[in-house]
């Protein structure tokens, strides 16, 4: 019997049945638009398109953080430690550091594949920064480096999902790489809503009413996916809550997948991170209690470094016969890029007060905090005022999740076009404006509800223009379709 | 408290696939290293971990790129040259903020039309560069697109026995399943059409759909390099038969004979003209790992698609888009090593220097070491016509296996093992790559795989091969001579202590089990 062309109809289902509204359809059309300007600078009401679909920084104006380059540029090329020059490009801090990495890494070759789980001095480095950052010790065998935070997930899906019987309680709304993931690797997304009223809340109650629901359904609930800061809700968990979900995870018997990327960006002074790890261990319970992996990424925070692609797990409760299992699927890719590696351990060990650099270093992390948190709460009061929108405050990331409620009419108008209300609505908002929103559906949303995910990250200078082009669309929109 | 996660709920598909590159052989290894042993890593093609030095060039573009403010310092001329300092210029600007920003999910574009260039130019035939998708490293390229391809158990591939395990571990932990199609090792490893056929009526005897098929060219761990007719009825074969071809061509630069240069799959397919040449599905995999770039620690690569339906093309997207995109560093490493300086740069002379010592080393190294390994009693090794190993087989005589037995080990993991705790030589045991089952002869066929990458001193290394030839009549003599030397030499090269040891093991192990 022959064999079939690869076609649509013959690709694996699984890919079929994915889906990644972040960089879906409405980017797409972006891209086309972009062409266009390109070609004819007049073929748009708008000079420019603006894409706040994506947590991506660096691609809107955001700077890196000097020292953390400097120290990467040495670790690329490190013949330059041989020059007397050096010294006059680069701070003294940044040779230290970067001679420093060189050491640990054998003959100092950055072009070498390294342990599979990461270079071992770096995965130390790192241990002893979660360490200080949680009061708890960390142990740097925990540790496995990848190339950014999404391959992690990606291992610990392929892990735990056996067939579609398997279930894993995900928020809605959701990073869309968790319905991505489990759906890739064929298993069940079993949900549970975050509260919008009471500022996207997680309720322990619902998260046993899911559960159980689950169960009933005869479905093998194995994990519980928790972003905290929330994304694209934003949202930062009370410790207490965090406290709850900890003793939900022991007592169900779940593994607790915490999404931490966002762990630096809280913009709101009632508010702190700690990290579940913190929280579970702060409670007493160890290895034995509860299992329990941690994820983390440089494209986050204030250094934004997205397109280095540096990021790790921290595993803890797995027994042994687990962790080779784990061990064996990241040697399979042998290792994560040793810039990323390196970057991840000057994320988790920046500079510190009495550093040369410190002084420098912290003004360029906190102008870029405090833009953040006054960027987000200028939008966020720009879309509180226009009609029919609501937007919770976001207390941490990088996003604004509002929602809106749209006139009947539009819904129709919607459904003649076959696209999701939302959907239409972001789709509309692009070919007016060229601003680039992710429509809710992509997350996930309580039935009925409408939302759109758009970003705080153009620069501060851009925002005013930003928020007038939005109201101008909405008002425009609205008096169309009003009843 | 019942655990969600034990071994034993564990994804079976996970449980089923090995990787023996980083195996058993390899944590040993590490132990003795940590124990303060000195372990010489013959495993994986790593270059740069065995000494070879990375090409300056693409440090000095890539370094200035990570660090932009260094391109507005008046100094900066003291560093880098001045075409170092224009080609960072070019690539920033084909970013959209930098390295530090994602890029397109299938790579930056700028990068990807300079690899359809390349392969314009290197096969005389246009590509689109919207065809062309930026990864990770090329493994990541692979396990994307075998996702694609398989369904299920149902859904077969065929790989080349011996293979290079990640197609193996892949299909493994997609639920696939893995048709064996096997080198001859006596032709040199070529690959004959007709057991081909055999492998396939076989598979689909069982039900087994035929999706795909692997060629590894220049091939891991054999190191052959396919001739064009063998491609060509490769082409045909795929063509008859409906088979995606996955072309895995990240040796392309290494290549240590004559008599068959690289000639890439894409090349012949053209070449063959329509129908086929429109019909065939073909994905080429590249990677800045290898060749004389050796950047393993970057994790670059790319699949170029070639026929593949345009929905198809669509999901592959999508799936990557999910990963958001690959390192833009590495992107960058893909652009200079697909764009290098050419003659009338500045750096021209450097890089040119520098990559030939790199290739014509590697070439020596490939003679150096086949011939050694055949000077060796019981040790037969094929040619290493490309790529990086060697790939002896070692007749091991019955105690041996015996022995191995007892110890609960498969053979040539016995051999290994004893071999790394004699000499601290780290190697991958046949077994790991497939090899054929036993021709009949009352001692098994068991290979194992030894990177060449090691010698830094070449007149010690071909004096060794001297002796070493006579080495069964005057093996005493030899080695006296050998550690005199390697006493004498300060900085003695870790190939000498390599053959030193070897040859010590090889003289005892066959003692303690003939």
């Amino acid at each position: 019997m022959a064999s079939t062309p690869v076609t649509r109809d013959t690709i694996n289902p699984k890919v079929l049945e994915c889906e990644y509204a972040v960089r879906g359809e409405i980017v797409i059309l972006a891209q086309k638009l972009q062409e266009d300007l390109k070609n004819n600078p007049e073929s748009h009401p708008f000079d420019e398109i603006l894409y706040c679909n994506i947590g991506n920084p660096q691609s809107l104006g955001q700077k890196p953080i000097t020292f953390f380059r400097e120290v990467l540029a040495l670790c690329d090329h490190p013949a330059l430690l041989d020059k007397s020059e050096t010294h006059s490009l680069f701070s003294d801090d940044s040779i230290k550091r970067a001679s420093q990495i060189l050491s640990q890494i054998p003959g100092q070759a950055t072009g070498a594949y390294s342990h599979s789980q990461g270079v071992k001095g770096l995965r130390d480095t790192i241990a002893a920064g979660i360490g200080a950052r949680d009061g708890f010790p960390s142990d740097p065998n925990d540790i496995f480096l990848t190339d950014g935070a999404s391959p992690a997930v990606h291992m610990m899906m392929q892990l735990l999902i056996r067939s579609e019987k398997d279930g894993i309680l995900c928020p809605i709304p959701q990073y869309p790489l968790y319905s991505a993931s489990i759906a890739l690797h064929g298993g069940t997304l079993v949900p549970y809503y975050l509260d919008e009223a009471t500022g996207w809340g997680l309720e322990i109650s619902e998260l046993k009413k899911q559960l159980e629901t689950a169960k009933s359904k005869g479905i093998c609930v194995r994990a519980l996916v928790v972003i905290n800061p929330g994304n694209p809700t934003g949202q930062v968990l009370a410790e207490n809550n965090q406290k709850q979900i900890v003793e939900f995870c022991k007592k169900e018997g779940l593994v607790l997948l915490a999404d931490e990327v966002y762990q630096e960006n809280v913009y709101v002074p009632d508010k702190k991170f700690y990290s579940f790890k913190k929280v579970a261990r702060s409670m007493g319970y160890g290895e034995k209690d509860i299992t329990l992996v941690s994820f983390q990424s440089v494209s986050k925070g204030y250094y934004g470094e997205c397109g280095k692609r540096g990021g790790y797990m921290e595993i803890t409760g797995f027994s042994p016969e687990v962790r080779e299992q784990i061990y064996k699927l990241a040697s399979v890719n042998l290792c994560s890029n040793i810039s990323g590696q390196i970057l991840a351990s000057l994320v988790m060990s920046p500079p510190k007060a009495g550093d040369q650099c410190y002084e420098s270093y912290s003004a360029e992390k906190n102008a870029i905090l405090s833009s953040l948190a006054k960027r987000a709460q200028q939008l966020e009061h720009a879309l509180n005022g226009l009609e029919g929108v609501s937007c919770n405050r976001a207390e941490g990331a990088m996003y604004l999740f509002p929602r809106i409620e749209l006139p009947k009419k539009a819904v129709e108008a919607a459904k003649a076009a076959k696209t999701a209300p939302d959907t239409f609505y972001a789709r509309r908002l692009l070919n007016a404006t060229g601003i680039v929103v992710v429509p809710g559906s992509g997350f996930g949303q309580a039935a009925g509800t409408l939302h759109f995910r758009c970003t705080i990250l153009p620069q501060e200078d851009r925002i005013p223009a930003i928020i007038s082009r939005l109201t101008k669309f909405h008002e425009a929109f609205m008096k169309e379709f009003r009843d | 408290m019942s655990k969600s996660l034990d071994y034993e709920n564990l994804n079976e598909n996970v449980k089923k696939c090995q990787y023996a590159v980083r195996g058993e052989l390899y944590l040993r290894a590490s132990e003795l290293q940590k124990e303060g042993k000195k372990i010489i890593f013959t495993n994986v093609g790593n270059p740069h971990a065995l000494g070879q030095k990375p090409l300056t060039f693409p440090r000095q573009v890539v370094a200035l790129c990570q660090a932009p403010f260094l391109l507005d310092d008046p100094n900066v001329g003291l560093l880098f040259p001045a075409d170092a300092i224009t080609k960072a210029k070019h690539y920033l600007s084909l970013t959209s903020g930098g390295l530090g920003a994602y890029s397109d999910s299938r790579g930056l574009p700028g990068v990807r039309k300079e690899v359809a260039e390349f392969i314009e130019r290197r096969d005389g035939y246009p590509s689109d560069p919207e065809l062309i998708f930026l990864t990770d490293g090329a493994s990541k390229g692979v396990m994307q697109i075998l996702q694609s391809i398989i369904r299920g158990a149902h859904d077969g591939i065929l790989v080349p026995v011996p293979q290079y395990p990640l197609y193996s571990a892949t299909i493994s932990l997609l639920g696939g399943s893995l048709v064996p199609y096997y080198l001859e090792e006596t032709a040199n490893w070529g690959l004959d059409i007709g057991s081909l056929r055999q492998s396939v009526a076989q598979a689909r005897s069982q039900g087994i759909t035929v999706r795909a098929m692997v060629i590894i060219n220049p091939g891991n761990p054999t190191g052959q390099c396919l001739s064009e007719a063998n491609l060509k009825e490769i082409l045909n074969f795929c063509y008859q038969n409906n088979v995606v071809l996955l072309g895995d061509e990240v040796y392309q630069q290494n290549i240590y004979q004559d008599e068959r240069p690289f000639i890439s799959s894409r090349k012949v397919l053209m070449d063959m003209g329509p129908p086929i040449s429109k019909a065939v599905e073909l994905v080429s995999f590249h990677t800045v790992s290898k060749g004389y770039w050796g950047e393993c620690g970057q994790r670059g690569g790319y699949f170029e698609m070639t026929n593949i339906s345009p929905k198809t093309v669509e999901e592959i997207y999508k799936v990557a888009s999910i990963s958001l995109s690959p390192n833009v560093p590495a992107q960058i490493f893909m652009g200079l090593m697909m764009n290098p300086p050419k003659p009338g740069d500045i750096s021209y002379d450097q890089f040119n220097r520098e990559s030939k010592g790199i290739l014509e080393s590697l070439r020596k190294r490939a003679h150096i070491m086949t011939d050694g390994f055949n000077s060796c009693r019981n040790v037969v090794c094929n040619f290493t016509e490309g790529a990086m190993y060697s790939f002896p087989q070692i007749r091991l005589p019955p105690k041996a296996i015996e022995a191995a037995k007892s110890a609960g080990k498969v053979p040539d993991v016995f051999y290994c093992l004893k071999l790394l705790e004699a000499t601290g030589i780290s190697t991958v045991p046949g077994s790991g790559f497939g090899q054929k089952e036993g021709y009949g002869f009352p001692s098994a066929n068991h290979h194992l795989a030894c990177g060449g990458g090691h010698a830094r001193d070449h007149g010690q290394f071909q004096e060794i091969q001297r002796q070493i030839h006579g080495a069964v009549r005057g093996l005493p003599r030899v080695l006296e001579n050998v550690r005199g030397e390697v006493v004498k030499q300060k900085k003695a090269s870790a190939a000498v202590y390599c053959w030193d040891f070897y040859v010590t093991c090889c003289k005892n192990f066959i003692t303690n089990y003939c």
